[in-house]
């Protein structure tokens, strides 16, 4: 009996020594690639900055002052600053219409594909995966094209005579978020497609049978069911639309800034590491919250399951 | 009996499921039948028998390619399945995974319009009818195989449907809850009122469940009667060889008339049978006997040959006999307590068959 124990105890210990062994090339990685830099960003964002770029090794609040308020040139006090602030406001307002876009746009398109036969279903995922081989920046310029005042859009009005000179598109909000829109689509589709291809359609037979209409059983039943993959394709879609830089860089000339934008300049013409670094502290916090925030607010409702 | 109305009617149905290119399968050739009200009534057949697809055409899952659904006289088919009085009871009991009990069971009345405390009455009183009173607020994932299927079959009541379909709602339940469910069935049938439409493969549980039976084979129905009707007065082989086990003679019609025939078989004997339809005398015809209507005999019988398999089922024993002509005729015995059957493998047999035991079949 003592001895059965001790087999069994040992091979317990054996199998939690070889799932930290398993695990090690991958934890090294996080620690190394992950961990590392953002401690390095940490730092930085601490330091004074150096007047070609760089950093002087001498600690200062300075930039995470920069990030809210403004000090005056001539007599040093602090005032509210909003330059960056507006900025982070556009991009989290863009952000988030790029979200509730995809959202209304991929939720069709899912849906469509999951009722599909098994067969032709691979067809439409592979269509929708076409735009991923194509470089961002290329298409990025490829919407250009669509919104300029001789693009595919005005060229269109202008014909239809609906106008009689081109629309300002370009270099607004509406290119940005277009742009994003179109390029963040596939990234909602495929996780919404995900779980809604999990769902059993006897249920939605069940619901029809139940004498739910059809907008009955969209709002009862495929909604919750596919609440994972809604969470999913918004959080996808929603991080790298608020580090977005070089949808808004293109599509929004140099008026409509985002958050990257703004974090590239410090690096670059700038030459403020450390308020570089320390706006992109602030933009990782602001994700996190946001994060932090929708996923508890999506879990805790019925829509959780399974 | 003969003045009422049926509950459901289907009349000249045909649905064709168009497949890539050329095939196309006819699910359902031109069935019509007619489901008396407060009725158990069992559609029987074996899998792609069109029993599942004439039952989701009378849900409204499916819309026929031709032909009219009935529902108490009105034209029930171009009906989406929203605006039926009919609710399904389905294999794999489709719950709301997201849903409690007590919301899977109101959802019908919900959609309904119903008043919220009406509901919850009948909720409760659904909740008491399948015996589940204290798993109300569980989620159906924390539930039991036979508990889901109370629920479904709760949910599927509630609204109080005149017609309640159900699709092999037995099948994914072991043999003893599957027993236990046909018994609870038949109380819940009785209890309600409802007619009930029962679609199985499981010849034994349409027997023991069913009012009547339809049995259906490649897209038509062979048959409608009682369980005694298709069992013992099967109207072709089908219906012979998928209900029941049955040992099949072939032989020549002498003389024929009023359903009942003479019949010469090869082994010389010469037997009486009933007869579903006339034949013609001199025909070839198969002639179908019960294993527990013919009879082990140590002397000459009907038939003769030599015992080759001797099988104990606990009530009673299956003695495969080779008979003389090359095939194998079965034999079932009642058991008793304190005597074997009496027989051994390796020894000469006669089979006797009784006046009554025979049915002559058309092919």
């Amino acid at each position: 009996m003592g001895t059965a124990k001790e087999v069994a105890e040992q091979a317990e210990r054996d199998d939690i020594r070889l799932r930290w062994l398993l695990s090690a090339p991958a934890l090294l990685i996080v620690f190394l690639a992950a961990l590392g830099p953002l401690l390095i960003v940490v730092v930085y964002s601490f330091l004074t900055p150096g007047n070609y770029g760089d950093v002087k090794w001498q600690f200062s609040t300075d930039a995470w002052v920069s990030v809210l308020f403004e000090r005056d040139v001539f007599d040093d006090t602090l005032s509210f600053a909003t330059a960056y602030l507006s900025i982070f406001w556009r991009s989290v307002s863009l952000s988030l219409a790029t979200t509730v876009l995809t959202l209304i746009l991929g939720f069709p398109t899912a849906y469509f594909i999951a009722t599909r036969p098994d067969h032709r279903r691979d067809i439409w995922l592979f269509l929708i995966t076409i735009p991923f081989w194509t470089n961002l920046l290329i298409r990025t310029f490829a919407m250009q094209e669509v919104l300029r005042n001789d693009g595919i859009i005005n060229s269109a009005l202008q014909l239809l005579g609906i106008t009689d000179h081109p629309v300002q598109l370009m270099y607004t909000n509406f290119a940005v978020l277009a742009g994003m829109v179109y390029v963040f689509l596939p990234l909602m589709v495929l996780p919404l497609y995900a779980s809604m291809e999990k769902i059993d359609f006897r249920l939605v037979e069940a619901g029809y049978d139940l004498y739910a209409t059809r907008f009955e059983v969209l709002r009862r039943i495929i909604i919750p069911l596919v609440t994972p993959g809604i969470v999913a394709g918004s959080i996808l879609v929603f991080i790298p639309s608020l580090g977005a830089y070089v949808t808004p860089r293109v599509l929004g000339g140099g008026t409509n800034l985002m958050i990257g934008n703004l974090i590239e300049l410090q690096f670059g013409q700038g030459r403020n590491w450390p308020l570089g670094a320390a706006l992109s502290i602030t933009l990782m916090v602001i994700v996190m919250v946001a994060l932090l925030f929708y996923v508890r607010n999506t879990t805790r409702s019925d829509g959780a399951h399974g | 009996m003969t003045a009422m109305r049926p509950a459901v009617e289907a009349k000249g149905v045909t649905r064709v499921f168009r497949g890539t290119g050329q095939d196309s399968v006819r699910a359902l050739d031109n069935v019509s039948v007619a489901i008396r009200e407060n009725e158990f009534f069992t559609l029987l057949g074996p899998s792609g028998c069109g029993k599942t697809t004439l039952l989701r055409l009378i849900a409204g899952f499916d819309f026929p390619t031709d032909g009219e659904i009935l529902l108490y006289g009105q034209d029930i088919a171009p009906l989406p399945p929203f605006k039926r009085p009919v609710n399904t009871v389905f294999q794999s009991y489709a719950l709301f995974p997201h849903m409690t009990v007590a919301d899977n069971i109101g959802f019908g009345l919900k959609m309904l319009g119903r008043p919220k405390v009406e509901i919850e009455a009948r909720v409760d009183a659904m909740l008491k009818l399948v015996h589940m009173q204290e798993l109300k607020n569980r989620r159906t994932s924390q539930i039991s195989g036979g508990q889901q299927q109370r629920v479904a079959l709760a949910r599927a009541l509630a609204p109080q449907p005149k017609v309640l379909l159900l699709d092999e709602p037995l099948s994914a339940l072991d043999y003893k809850l599957r027993k236990e469910m046909q018994i609870e069935l038949k109380r819940l049938q009785h209890e309600t009122g409802i007619t009930f439409i029962f679609v199985t493969h499981d010849q034994e549980e349409a027997l023991t469940m069913s009012d009547r039976i339809a049995v259906m084979s490649s897209g038509n129905i062979l048959q409608v009667g009682t369980p005694w009707d298709v069992y013992d007065h099967p109207a072709e082989r089908f219906v012979a060889d998928f209900i029941g086990e049955t040992n099949f003679l072939t032989g020549t019609v002498e003389n024929a008339g009023n359903g009942q025939a003479q019949v010469a078989l090869r082994s010389g004997a010469k037997i009486c049978a009933t007869a579903a339809v006339d034949f013609r005398a001199g025909s070839n015809a198969t002639l179908m006997v019960r294993p527990e209507h013919a009879k082990l005999v140590k002397g000459r019988g009907d038939l003769s040959g030599t015992i080759e398999n001797i099988v104990y089922f606990g009530t009673d024993t299956h003695i495969h006999v080779r008979l003389d002509e090359g095939d194998v005729f079965m034999v079932r015995q009642q058991n008793s307590r304190s005597a074997g059957c009496g027989f051994e493998n390796g020894t000469r047999v006669g089979i006797s068959i009784g006046d009554d035991a025979a049915q002559l079949l058309k092919d």
